[in-house]
């Protein structure tokens, strides 16, 4: 079988020494699964994500995501985009629809990129990787890879905001989208039906600037996914990712909760049930052990 | 203290609706909104709002410009869309809100001290524009440290087990301090962020000129 070709967009959290390098570590081992090949933009710079607006006008904002659009034409060209992080795919296809729907912003922007020897055309698709893995291959094909059935193991699956929302899923609902479910049951485990906190928000980037209120977001998540019954939450995005997991700690000497949730990625979760080592499947980069992986990957 | 550009222009003649509309990203929303307060019962942060979307709106049309640049309100968006995707009129409530922050620290109007939040968003442009691409150890760094060297170590030892999880899972690297990523067309990047910058500028000049 052939590989299919992506232009891929990794993001800065997914990079070496980064927050998310778990994140691209997984994503290679299910695409070597799959016969993914991910032709990374070269050169491709920050989206300023959702929290760049301070000291990012509207049109430098566009440019940074138009700069990227540009490379992926001229390198990759008649490749879709693809992007593993949610911030990343929304200001990508956030700036494509808006150069789209405005001619003069459109200009204003090529203007902008001929300082960086650049022209844009705009016509490429820009996709999240959950599009590629549900629209591509659909989940009966994702099911037959499975060699290690996740059985017994049961799951929240938090698909967080913006892995959801202004775009989503194309078919699913902003309220209760239920493609991750479907993917973790694919895989063999069992999603907690009805999982309170499914589109809540953690906080995003204000779990920096607002700590205390945003530790009270994550709080409710993970409660929900206790009250569920999981053994671990499932997320797409590698903020939520972050958040809910690396913060439990204080979150259990500030409210007196006993929290120890690992928070996994769905392509950890795909890569361990394709058959993976613990290893290539990112496992080594949870700070709360999935111990229920650890097993089954070996 | 009076600043030039903290007095309404005489050109908008007061009027705020029309200022925003013209130089705020998707302000030509404003006006659009209904004030159902759907946008308010939905956001993840809305008690802390000191003034909820809906109410921000009414007040540009009522011409509240201080009381809406110099709100700490728009800062505490999340940019969870929740808003966005329930908005029955369809505004783009996150974007304008994204939009009216950027006017407002354009201008210096935006609230100094408390929330921590224009402060961090701005060290987070400054940190990816230095070399395209978000220095996560620096960045962290720079907002313990946003308050001062006293704070900053107080902060860093509260949050001294959540670096060292990082650090043994190789989701941090110590090494990124002397550099570490970043685009290799640093010229080229600069000199499009500078042109976009320009554009931009010159657009809100020509709007205060002519009154839009």
């Amino acid at each position: 079988m052939t590989k299919k070709d992506y232009s891929f967009y990794p993001g800065c959290s997914s990079q070496k020494g980064a927050s998310a390098s778990n994140c691209t570590t997984s994503i290679n081992a299910i695409c070597d699964v799959l016969k993914i090949q991910l032709n990374e933009i070269p050169d491709w710079n920050c989206c300023s994500a959702s929290i760049g607006y301070a000291g990012g006008g509207e049109l430098p904002r566009l440019a940074l995501s138009a700069r990227n659009l540009a490379l992926s034409e001229r390198h990759n060209p008649g490749q879709d985009i693809v992007a593993t992080c949610a911030a990343c795919w929304l200001s990508t296809r956030e700036t494509k629809d808006r150069l789209a729907h405005d001619k003069q912003l459109f200009a204003e922007a090529n203007t902008a990129l001929k300082e960086a020897g650049l022209t844009l055309e705009n016509k490429t698709p820009v996709r999240h990787m959950v599009e590629v893995l549900i629209e591509d291959f659909g989940y009966d094909a994702l099911k037959a890879h499975v060699k290690k059935p996740l059985t017994g193991i049961k799951i929240a699956g938090y698909v967080g905001c913006q892995t959801n929302r202004p775009f989503g899923i194309n078919g699913e609902s902003f309220e209760n989208p239920i493609y991750l479910d479907k993917i973790t049951e694919a895989m063999g485990a069992t999603p907690v039906e009805n999982y309170e906190k499914k589109v809540s928000c953690c906080g995003g980037a204000l779990a920096f600037s607002e700590p205390e209120k945003s530790y009270a977001l994550i709080k409710d998540i993970i409660e929900a996914a206790y009250d569920g019954g999981a053994d671990m939450i499932v997320t797409p995005c590698p903020v939520c990712q972050m958040n809910v997991e690396v913060y439990q700690g204080l979150i259990n000497k500030q409210y007196g909760t006993k929290f120890n949730m690992p928070v996994v990625y769905y392509s950890s979760l795909m890569a361990v049930a394709y058959g993976k080592s613990g290893r290539e499947a990112g496992l080594d980069g949870q700070v709360i052990r999935a111990k229920q992986l650890d097993e089954l990957a070996g | 203290m009076n600043e030039p550009n903290q007095t309404a222009p005489g050109t908008y003649r007061g009027n705020f609706l029309r200022e925003v509309e013209a130089n705020v990203e998707e302000g030509e929303w404003v006006k659009m909104c209904m004030q159902c307060g759907v946008c308010a019962g939905s956001c993840p942060l809305g008690p802390y709002w000191e003034h909820p979307p809906q109410e921000i709106f009414m007040m540009i049309r009522a011409g509240k410009r201080e009381e809406v640049l110099s709100s700490s309100s728009m800062w505490m968006c999340t940019s969870c869309y929740n808003c966005l995707v329930r908005c029955p009129r369809e505004l783009p409530i996150t974007h304008i809100m994204h939009g009216l922050a950027t006017y407002a620290k354009r201008l210096g109007m935006e609230p100094k001290q408390a929330p921590m939040t224009p402060r961090f968003a701005q060290k987070f442009w400054d940190n990816l524009t230095a070399t395209g691409r978000v220095n996560e150890l620096k960045l962290g760094l720079a907002l313990y440290f946003i308050n001062g060297v006293a704070e900053g170590v107080q902060t860093s030892m509260k949050m001294q087990d959540i670096g060292l999880g990082m650090l043994k899972t190789k989701r941090m690297s110590p090494f990124e301090i002397l550099g570490g990523h970043g685009v290799k067309d640093r010229a080229g990047f600069h000199a499009m962020l500078k042109k976009a910058e320009e554009i931009e500028l010159a657009k809100i000049a020509k709007n205060k000129a002519a009154g839009v």
